[in-house]
């Protein structure tokens, strides 16, 4: 029995779309989703972000019950970065009374990164073990065994970035999350359609369905800045050239262009692709609308 | 002092899966503790022994927190070491660490370093000791994942890391890229596929019995 609609679309072979909700750094939710409602036709379910980027926001799991009171279907990010395991496994409770079917589980940025840089780091699970205690939970258990009254149910899902160095490492990793517990994947930003089509024949033998990620390019220096800091981010020189000759005016054109030229590059390599417009969810529709799927 | 306890047999069998093994024992913090003295490396020579495993040779080196006196002791016996498949090495995560880092052979902790709540000597080299209590030097090529790795993780690394740098400064190494890269040259890399359980934090609490043992030991000596 598939327990929401992304783990039945992908069940039934069907190309799956999520995009992304970036809560807001204070309580201003609505705008998003409006936006997010905006699209509905087009997208099957909605990623939201646990405090992205280490930044203290409104959280993932109210923004997530909202989404549901508004009919979408959201998946509901979790990292390691801001709670022990108790924390975390009451959070995944709390989601599942809530509605909240498909969970996300990442390690998160660490701390330094934000803005609240002397926070404590916690770490206290890493992605493998919050996986394996979400599927305790699902198995009516906690992670030190006790009996549950009331288990959950979940779709799990996991990250991975395809164009990492050295990438062994990235599928052991990959592997591990496997038998922990996770069914499904979105990746880290794809920008090289090689790179990807290697990473897919690797991966293959998993047999688990691969999300390729879309991160929208705004500027030719967002490009140049990822190149630099951002892990298994790659924009290629063409990309850039065409986001710095693009006039400013035409720098949303520019950018969805290559969204779309990677996004039916990569369509017939994986199960679906997932969005991240980092803001620019406004143009997510006009994106879709580009690309043949 | 860097105080440390004996791992039991069946936690040194697990992941010591080679059977032409030498040991090699510190003189210094490790010897007072008791887990490098002669009659804690018998019994446990006895108990390899009785597991299969060959003791190719014992080196007993003063401060295996001093690379210089490693390199010396290695320059002397470099048959024995040549002759070994791993080195089971009776000291603190740091002698471990030094090991590893000059012999290009799998080296195993045969202990755990204990939390004493904060002081660990001076030690100023780029080899770090959490005192976990679980070492996991045996599983991480002799690189500790819980110094090395800025988010402290057991199971791999997170995706943060571009160029073998860690995603908190491009000038600090990753410490997973570290580990995957020896286990990768002493062809143990499928170590790292093995899960590894969430850290016991209860560690971090020194009981009332070390207290008792190590604390206090110094000030008692000074008071006589």
């Amino acid at each position: 029995m598939e327990i929401s609609n992304l783990q039945k679309k992908l069940k039934e072979g069907k190309f799956v779309i999520t995009s992304e909700i970036g809560p807001p750094k204070g309580t201003n939710i609505q705008p998003h989703i409006k936006e997010a409602q905006h699209i509905k036709e087009k997208v099957d379910a909605y990623n939201v972000t646990d405090l992205q980027s280490s930044v203290m926001r409104l959280g993932s799991l109210a923004t997530c019950f909202l989404l549901i009171q508004n009919g979408l279907e959201p998946v509901f990010q979790i990292t390691c970065r801001d709670r022990n395991r108790l924390a975390l496994q009451s959070d995944l409770l709390s989601a599942y009374v809530l509605g909240i079917r498909n969970v996300l589980v990442l390690t998160g940025d660490h701390t330094i990164l934000g803005d609240h840089p002397s926070a404590k780091p916690v770490f206290d699970l890493d992605s493998v073990s919050l996986l394996k205690a979400a599927s305790d939970l699902m198995n009516g258990k906690d992670m030190m065994g006790n009996q549950l009254d009331g288990k959950v149910e979940f779709f799990l899902g996991a990250v991975v970035s395809p164009c990492y160095e050295p990438i062994e490492l990235q599928l052991i990793k990959m592997e591990k999350k496997i038998s922990a517990g996770a069914k499904f994947f979105q990746t880290q930003a794809v920008y090289d359609l090689k790179a990807f089509e290697n990473f897919m024949k690797k991966v293959e033998q998993y047999k688990v369905p691969i999300l390729g990620g879309i991160v929208l390019l705004k500027t030719a220096g967002m490009a140049k800045y990822m190149n630099e800091n951002v892990a298994g981010v790659n924009v290629p020189e063409k990309y850039i050239k065409m986001m710095a000759d693009a006039k400013k005016e035409d720098r949303v054109k520019v950018s969805l262009k290559i969204a779309s030229e990677l996004i039916n590059g990569m369509k017939d390599m994986c199960q679906g692709i997932h969005i991240m417009p980092l803001g620019w969810d406004k143009y997510v529709g006009e994106l879709l609308d580009m690309v043949k799927i | 002092m860097i105080y440390s306890e004996l791992k039991n047999i069946d936690e040194i069998l697990k992941i010591l899966k080679e059977n032409e093994i030498s040991l090699i024992i510190c003189n210094g913090c490790a010897e007072a503790c008791k887990v490098s003295d002669e009659k804690s490396i018998k019994e446990i020579e006895l108990k390899l022994k009785e597991n299969g495993k060959n003791i190719i040779g014992k080196l007993k080196i003063d401060f295996l927190c001093s690379k210089n006196l490693i390199v010396r002791k290695v320059s002397r016996n470099i048959e024995i070491l040549n002759n070994s498949s791993a080195l089971l090495v009776f000291s603190c995560g740091i002698g471990v660490q030094c090991v590893s880092d000059i012999i290009d052979k799998p080296s195993y902790p045969a202990t755990n370093t204990i939390y004493l709540g904060g002081f660990q000597g001076l030690w100023l080299g780029k080899e770090r000791c959490a005192e976990c209590g679980t070492c996991y030097l045996g599983i991480t090529g002799g690189i500790c994942p819980i110094t090395f790795c800025t988010k402290e993780l057991v199971n791999g690394p997170c995706g943060g890391a571009k160029n073998g740098k860690c995603e908190i400064d491009k000038e600090k190494d990753c410490g997973w890229v570290l580990i995957y890269e020896k286990l990768k040259k002493i062809g143990k890399l499928e170590i790292l596929k093995e899960y590894q359980n969430p850290r016991n934090y209860k560690l971090l609490e020194p009981s009332s019995q070390l207290r008792k043992k190590v604390y206090y030991d110094i000030d008692k000596n000074e008071e006589l």
